[in-house]
């Protein structure tokens, strides 16, 4: 007991150190009804900490987590949220570096496309909570003159990004997260780039045209359509700009357009 | 997945922000759809802040969507006044615009601390009673309720251990914060049961010593049972079933005593189809409703 009316030493540091270090020892001064140190009755927050920020990573991620299996999963959760705690209260935006944690855990090194897999689903929420913005209509695009097309630029809208991948990260995400029954044939050596938009309330996602993702991002920082399909067509075969702008356009990637 | 809250008319412009001393519910997002469908006749519905801080999208489409037709309290699980650390700004700054945005009848926050240094638990971790503690989240809640402008509710913890260096019991620790920074209490019943029981003290004395004058809401829940280190019991606030037996009639000793209060029950893990937890605030409603007659018939 301190003596009323002093400051008495800190509590919070060796309390907090213990929680997710299980290592140390249970906190001095923790006790339970008898005055007596109470190790089980610290183990109750230790358990709420580690399990609660579990099932954030795994809502976040279900894709990755069926791929590997629920055990697997909830044990490689355990070790990220360990290695990275949260640093906010909002769990929203918890589980950025999950996807490089994955890419760097050597006993899954077999399966490399993991972590593009994750990589799709934490945009998938980052799209879900994005600021609301009603998309450019083709129409709006429409009403531009042909020979004026070229100089405009774009604002793109808040929720569309792409994730690149070598792998077919997007058949991955479809079976294993939103057609679980589908048992459609994916092929390794199918690499998928991945558009991510959110033009109402539900995320969509489309598999990009090549170049798509390049030149989405030409537009991002500011090109004009001319010089993005420009940028697009080097290096891809064929760049089909009427195909890549009819997807954009659908799936809501712009926002607004100015000339 | 069709969202037939979005374009929906809805009965009223916008309902009074305040809470009426009814029963409500904790606001889940398995839910939402059937609540605008079905629209019951329920008090208010209690919504987490964190869950809406996100620029966009369907959480807060649903929660407008609510808010036309019901009033709404804003319940904070993260802001962490019992830290050491100063308040986060930031995360202040989020509540005070959904507060503005959302009007609620209520805003309130935990005796707790979740954040240390810059990890985040995610867990209601609880304080020494001492008097660096208290001048410390006396502090804060200035803070809070500067920043918001407006007075908070802070919320009695529900505790599984005890500091050897709290100087004072928790009903002091309470009364002292309200004295000093003029903020009211919102008392968790549930929190009472599971504290007392875990800290073999009597749930009855503590409520009859509250200091029920600055209580603006009530909570209830359900705890799990478990067992300590001395195979005593411990209970742990779940919110994972439905609330215990006697942690109704701690409840209907304090609404006997004290007249209808706006009174939550919270269901978070394992959340059932909602028929069930409306059916659990309504037996909340009727012990309420019970005691606002006998008020009706002893004031008439």
């Amino acid at each position: 007991m301190s003596v009323d009316g002093q400051p008495a030493a800190p509590a919070l540091p060796e309390f907090s150190e213990a929680l997710l270090d299980t290592s140390l020892p249970v906190p001095s001064g923790v006790v339970g009804p008898d005055g007596k140190p109470a190790p089980k009755r610290f183990t109750v927050y230790r358990n709420n900490v580690v399990v609660s920020l579990v099932e954030a990573i795994e809502q976040t991620f279900p894709a990755v987590q069926r791929m590997i299996g629920e055990d697997y999963f909830k044990a490689l959760a355990r070790e990220f949220v360990v290695e990275k705690p949260p640093k906010s209260p909002v769990l929203m935006w918890y589980g950025a570096e999950f996807p490089a944690f994955l890419e760097t855990f050597e006993p899954l090194a077999a399966y490399p496309y993991l972590a593009d897999v994750a990589r799709v689903e934490w945009n998938w929420l980052q799209a879900y909570h994005a600021e609301d913005a009603m998309p450019l209509s083709p129409e709006e695009l429409a009403e531009v003159a042909p020979d004026a097309l070229g100089n405009m630029t774009f604002k793109i809208h808040p929720a569309a990004i792409v994730v690149e991948s070598a792998w077919p990260i997007l058949s991955f995400v479809a079976v294993n997260r939103f057609l679980p029954d589908d048992d459609m044939a994916i092929d390794l050596k199918d690499a998928q780039s991945v558009l991510i938009t959110r033009p109402d309330l539900d995320v969509e996602l489309m598999l990009l045209r090549p170049g798509g993702a390049l030149f989405l991002e030409q537009l991002r920082s500011g090109s004009t359509l001319g010089q993005a399909a420009e940028a697009a067509s080097v290096g891809v075969e064929n760049f089909d700009l009427s195909g890549v702008l009819t997807d954009f356009l659908s799936a809501g990637v712009f926002r607004t357009l100015a000339s | 997945m069709t969202h037939s809250f979005a374009t929906e008319t809805s009965r009223n412009d916008r309902v009074s922000p305040q809470l009426p001393a009814r029963a409500g519910a904790g606001l889940k997002g398995e839910h939402v759809l059937q609540i605008l469908e079905t629209r019951p006749d329920i008090g208010f519905f209690e919504v987490h802040a964190e869950n809406y801080m996100g620029a966009g999208g369907v959480p807060h489409r649903q929660l407008e969507a609510i808010r036309r037709d019901y009033p709404i309290s804003l319940h904070g699980v993260g802001l962490s006044i019992g830290a050491e650390r100063p308040l986060d700004t930031d995360h202040l700054q989020r509540l005070k615009s959904l507060n503005e945005r959302y009007e609620p009848g209520l805003f309130s926050e935990h005796l707790a601390w979740s954040t240390h240094d810059t990890t985040y638990f995610n867990d209601l971790l609880p304080v020494p009673y001492d008097e660096a503690t208290l001048s410390r989240v006396c502090d804060h809640i200035d803070g809070v309720q500067e920043t918001l402008g407006r007075r908070m509710l802070l919320e009695n913890p529900s505790t599984y251990i005890a500091f050897e260096q709290s100087s004072m019991t928790e009903l002091e620790f309470l009364k002292r914060i309200v004295e000093r920074t003029g903020c009211g209490l919102l008392l968790d019943v549930n929190n009472v049961h599971v504290s007392c029981v875990n800290h073999e003290r009597s749930a009855e004395d503590y409520l009859d010593a509250f200091p029920m004058a600055a209580v603006g809401e009530l909570h209830l829940g359900g705890h799990a049972p478990d067992e300590d280190d001395a195979g005593r019991p411990l209970l742990i606030d779940a919110h994972d079933r439905a609330v215990d037996d006697a942690v109704w009639r701690l409840y209907e000793r304090v609404v006997d005593k004290w007249g209808p209060l706006p009174t939550l029950v919270e269901w978070d893990n394992d959340v059932p189809a909602w028929p069930v937890l409306l059916a659990e605030a309504d037996a909340a409603d009727s012990i309420l409703a019970r005691r606002g007659k006998e008020e009706a018939r002893l004031v008439g």
